[in-house]
């Protein structure tokens, strides 16, 4: 058995060199650091707000249980406690004055005990705590930041896909006056860090009267030079004599472009259309800049405000954390491969 | 699904009359530019025209964000920006915050350059071995590429403060609980942990592909002649890998002196100054004070497009120099 689950792929029957088990012990760590965090804030974002302020913390989300009692109205705290004759009962507490706590027993509830807190502790059972995620969109206009994620990431990622395309295919497919310019100009721009341009970008937003609209976070975003420069490399790859043939049948170069080169290309704008939906979703410092009212917020804005805010309703913070997560990881659960593939072969971010 | 083809069709065809238009008066040699044009537009407005505007900014003053009603000031905004009395003491600068915030970006960026490629390297080294199930280890090292800056700071941020896991750990060890985020010299670790944590796969794939690039008959040739595995690495390997290493220390280094979000949501750049960056300055001097000083932030700003354009050129030399190397052998 030993023999058999310690044999490497590559040389069957040779056993796991020294460094195999270093890699393995690497790998391990790896999956500890680089999963661990974000299993732990999920886990979290389960707990109920007294299960989240104790310390120290536990992995799974325990909260203490509760039992409804004939008698009253609010379902009560459930313990495990020494009665006068030294048993350990379970049982439910009613008030606590100072040292002493009132608690009836749940099976019969007429007759009240006096307990000494430390000589009860709390019953606890695993609870997943939904409520987190309910009571966001009541508590908050929750509802509107994912509208308005949404809206910019999927209104940017189309208008990406097609401006860039079109950028793509003249600059592959035509020869014309300026075509070297054109196309330095807008790799060019890769150079240029979106910071360095805040305060006058600002001013062209606020000039074109963008300021607070979600418009002003879409429009500068859609002529990326990374997507142009992917979907131009991909596009070479597309042979002239299909276009020369269907010019013979006299059909427009619009035409052309949206029959014959979209499809064609369609791995490579899967892949732009990927990352263009990682980079609006994830943006933070130009929204922040362009959208200052709060029901403009994207989810990203939201959260960054509630941070500083609500720094005692850890529970809502944790709950849309995990909601703004998710999208990314659904993302890159099923497209893990060209992921990795897109941004390996074209080195860009 | 076919109503939405189908509203894409038509929304298509409204355009097809148009460039037949086009087509017509700009005769085919000049067709490209109606396809190439609405890309340009978006940068020209977007980009170009801000690179303009900015340096008319970085040399008025006054707080109007309309070019034309700002004072003229010349070098004013870069000397209030970089004079000292005495540069070896920072206190004694017009505008302290600005070198402090150079200063820790420096600071950072030294460092995290050192760590990150030591760590992407080691986990590409890994990865590229034969081992199972690489795919989804991949993956694992990958996945925090993904998440947002945001995200990524609130994540830490929950698992610093002073009830998260770290102190439970600490407490249980039977140390005293530690407020990470609010010691300066333990911000600023964190932050460099942080930064490596969420960006480290990014880099990691970049060296992994140049590993898989190197050819297999490179190895099968060092095998034959029993090369131990460290001269393998450091005469085989790296030398192959350089040209990807190179790359990966330029975008480090340019990303790097850029931070900004994470480093925000997740100590505000405090406590104090202490993990306050330059962009983070850049942000707080143009918008989040009261008085919005738009030319000390755009001056800024050219400062930093000077210090990327040297790392720029630095790489340039460097992948030549690689180059070089590489026709010699």
């Amino acid at each position: 058995m030993a023999n058999f689950l310690t044999r490497t792929r590559a040389r069957s029957g040779s056993r796991l060199h020294w460094t195999d088990w270093v890699s393995y012990a690497y790998l391990i760590a790896g999956l500890l650091v680089m999963f661990g965090p974000v299993l732990w804030l999920v886990m979290s974002s389960f707990k109920t707000e007294s299960a989240l302020a104790k310390f120290p913390p536990t992995f799974l989300p325990y909260s203490q249980k509760e039992v409804v009692v004939a008698g009253y109205d609010k379902p009560l705290p459930l313990f495990r406690a020494k009665d006068e004759q030294g048993l350990i009962r379970e049982l439910a507490q009613v008030r606590r004055i100072g040292l002493v706590a009132t608690m009836v027993d749940p099976a019969a509830p007429s007759s009240e005990l006096r307990v000494n807190i430390n000589d009860r502790t709390p019953v606890n059972e695993l609870k997943f705590a939904g409520a987190n995620y309910t009571e966001l969109f009541g508590k908050f206009a929750f509802g509107h930041y994912l509208w308005n994620s949404v809206f910019i990431t999927v209104v940017a990622t189309i208008l990406t896909l097609l401006f860039n395309s079109m950028a793509a295919f003249a600059l592959s497919k035509y020869q014309f006056r300026g075509q070297k310019t054109v196309f330095l100009l807008i790799i060019g721009t890769l150079m240029i860090p979106p910071t360095i341009i805040l305060v006058p970008a600002f001013l062209v937003i606020s000039e074109l009267n963008l300021l607070n609209n979600l418009w002003g976070v879409i429009l500068p975003a859609v002529a990326t030079p990374t997507g142009v420069f992917l979907l131009r490399q991909y596009m070479l790859t597309i042979p002239d004599e299909l276009l020369e043939a269907a010019r013979m049948d006299n059909a427009s170069e619009w035409r052309i472009y949206w029959k014959i080169i979209l499809p064609l290309a369609a791995p490579a704008m899967a892949v732009l259309a990927i990352f263009s939906f990682m980079w609006r979703w994830n943006d933070f410092l130009w929204p922040l800049i362009v959208l200052s009212k709060s029901e403009n917020f994207t989810l990203q804005l939201a959260l960054n405000a509630f941070q500083g805010e609500l720094n005692t309703q850890w529970n809502y913070l944790l709950a849309m954390t995990v909601i703004t997560l998710i999208p990314i990881t659904l993302v890159f659960a099923f497209l893990q491969k060209y992921i990795a593939t897109g941004i390996a072969s074209a080195g860009v971010k | 699904m076919a109503f939405f083809s189908g509203l894409l069709g038509f929304i298509f065809n409204l355009f097809e009359p148009l460039f037949r238009l086009g087509q017509k008066w700009l005769g085919h040699s000049r067709i490209g530019w109606m396809f190439v044009g609405p890309n340009l537009l978006v940068i020209g407005i977007f980009t170009f025209l801000p690179i303009a505007i900015n340096l008319i900014y970085a040399v008025t003053g006054g707080v109007n964000l309309l070019p034309t009603q700002r004072p003229f000031t010349g070098v004013e905004n870069f000397s209030i920006l970089l004079e000292c009395r005495d540069y070896m003491d920072l206190q004694s600068c017009r505008t302290d915050i600005f070198w402090r915030s150079i200063f820790n970006t420096a600071k950072f960026s030294l460092i995290q350059v050192i760590l990150m490629m030591f760590f992407s390297l080691v986990t590409a080294l890994v990865l590229n071995r034969n081992i199972i199930g690489r795919g989804f280890w991949r993956g694992v090292f990958f996945y925090p590429v993904l998440l947002s800056p945001v995200v990524v700071a609130l994540i830490w941020k929950w698992l610093l403060q002073s009830q998260g896991v770290f102190n439970a750990g600490f407490v249980a060890m039977g140390a005293a609980p530690v407020d990470w985020l609010l010691d300066r010299h333990w911000a600023f670790f964190w932050v460099v942990v942080v930064s490596i944590w969420a960006h480290m796969g990014f880099y990691m794939l970049i060296l992994l592909a140049g590993l898989q690039a190197i050819p297999k008959d490179v190895y099968e040739a060092a095998e034959m002649d029993a090369t131990p595995p460290w001269r393998l690495l450091t005469r085989v390997t790296l030398p192959l890998l350089m040209p990807n290493l190179i790359v990966v220390l330029v975008l480090v280094m340019i990303r790097a002196v850029q931070t900004f979000d994470e480093v925000f949501v997740l100590t505000g750049g405090g406590p104090g100054s202490a993990t306050t960056f330059i962009v983070q300055y850049i942000y707080q001097t143009g918008f989040a004070e009261q008085i919005h000083l738009y030319g000390l932030a755009a001056a800024a700003s050219l400062i930093l497009a000077v210090g990327l354009m040297v790392l720029t050129l630095a790489q340039l030399r460097l992948s030549k120099a690689s180059d070089a190397g590489k026709v010699k052998k």
